[in-house]
């Protein structure tokens, strides 16, 4: 008789099956309406709460070096220099005597996690590029981060566009380290490495060369799908 | 499960720092995990393990009754795994499969569309909060019966505690064998 036979009584089959294919389809099911389900939820509950459910909305910290940088806002300096007419070194103070931008927009990863309606206050990046006066040999931006590892990229056509700006101030308050404060980047209508945190200087190039994430695979052409990308291209336009 | 902490919480991430390391180990570490499982199953070793896994596959209606009434229902002659351990196997086995799927979205972005990848983080967090809860639950009630904890180290228990807890399977397994003891598969 085969041992492990379960008893004849009653067995109804493949019981275990059904759970298992059942969390799978639920699973398949969360990755198609997730999003759907998630925006619901931030909607309703608000996406302050949101952040605290798993889930939820809410901004995971990336770090590529050993530990998060701390900049003392005291110290701060954004450095612009290569191919411009005055090679600047500005202080958050200079920064903020600037013409200054309000933006509310999401704040999208590449992975998929979003938050909604970012409060952002900045500069934007045409007027720091106008006012270091960009040469006619220049194509492209290449920016550093304190972290002394992360770079990025934009071509000039791109740091025109009005929603991308050098920002000061996120949720109506300092940035804070982990979010890259005192000073980052903010390219709406990019996928969020794009928006260098740390930003430590500008570099006035005349070709955009892969950034550190770029190098790692992601693409530099960094648009959100869908409509996000196209509102911001009709801007562009 | 370790590794996801620092990536998920910042407060953990400031005291731990190399999140890229961690990243990659956290992602290498879940593709990896339900490897030695498969080979297991899948080897002329593997008997005892797919018998196991039947097991925790058939139910008769008393173990859905069970179930059905959070195990107020009394079950008459329990199997070698009561309905709860099958449970918690089923969704062992559920989870590995989801997380090994919206991992590897997240992971390798550029090939599913931004809805998706959404979703998939979404279904991440969510079935990370629920393993956590288990695997506490776990760990608690493994704590708290330690004949059968012990029975995982050793592989064999008692006859009067499978007379106890697993009635059914010493019958049938006293029925297959004589009137030898029964051993677990471990």
């Amino acid at each position: 008789m085969a041992s492990g036979q379960p008893r004849p009584e009653n067995v109804l089959k493949h019981f275990g099956r059904r759970i298992f294919i059942g969390m799978v389809a639920a699973g398949a099911a969360g990755i198609v309406f997730g999003a759907r389900v998630q925006s619901v939820v931030g909607n309703t509950i608000g996406s302050g709460a949101g952040g605290l459910l798993p889930g939820g909305d809410r901004f995971r910290i990336y770090t590529i070096t050993g530990h998060l940088p701390s900049i003392p806002s005291s110290n701060y300096r954004l450095k612009v220099t290569g191919l411009v007419e005055r090679p600047l070194d500005l202080s958050l103070e200079d920064l903020k005597a600037m013409p200054k931008t309000t933006l509310v927009k999401d704040f999208q990863c590449v992975t998929g996690w979003r938050v909604p309606k970012v409060h952002w206050e900045g500069v934007r990046l045409s007027d720091v590029l106008a006012a270091a006066g960009v040469k006619s040999s220049a194509a492209a931006l290449a920016f550093d981060s304190y972290d002394g590892m992360d770079t990025e990229s934009l071509t000039l056509d791109q740091a025109q566009l009005p929603d991308v700006i050098v920002a000061y101030r996120m949720f109506d308050a300092p940035i804070t380290d982990e979010h890259g404060g005192p000073v980052r980047l903010y390219v709406a209508p990019m996928y969020g490495y794009k928006s260098i945190k740390w930003l430590s200087a500008i570099h006035v190039v005349e070709r955009a060369e892969p950034g550190y994430w770029e190098q790692n695979g992601y693409p530099v052409d960094a648009w959100i799908d869908g409509s996000h990308k196209n509102a911001e291209r009709s801007i562009d336009q | 499960m370790a590794t996801a902490l620092p990536l998920y919480f910042v407060q953990v991430e400031r005291f731990v720092g190399r999140r890229a390391l961690i990243a990659d180990i956290h992602t290498w570490t879940g593709v990896v995990l339900p490897v030695p499982l498969l080979v297991l199953m899948a080897g002329p070793w593997g008997k005892r393990l797919r018998r196991d896994i039947r097991r925790c596959n058939l139910w008769t209606a008393a173990e859905i009754r069970w179930l059905r009434s959070l195990g107020r229902e009394p079950l008459a002659e329990p199997d070698k795994f009561n309905p709860g351990q099958k449970l918690n196997s089923l969704f062992t086995a559920g989870t590995i499969a989801v997380m090994l799927a919206t991992g590897s979205i997240m992971k390798w972005n550029r090939f599913f569309p931004l809805s998706w990848r959404t979703g998939a983080t979404f279904d991440h967090d969510v079935l990370a909060t629920a393993v956590f809860v288990v695997v506490m639950g776990h760990i608690t009630v493994a704590l708290t019966h330690r004949d059968a904890l012990r029975s995982i180290f050793k592989g064999w228990v008692s006859e009067s505690w499978a007379q106890r807890h697993a009635g059914g399977w010493l019958k049938e397994e006293s029925a297959s064998k004589g009137s030898d003891p029964p051993s677990t598969n471990q």
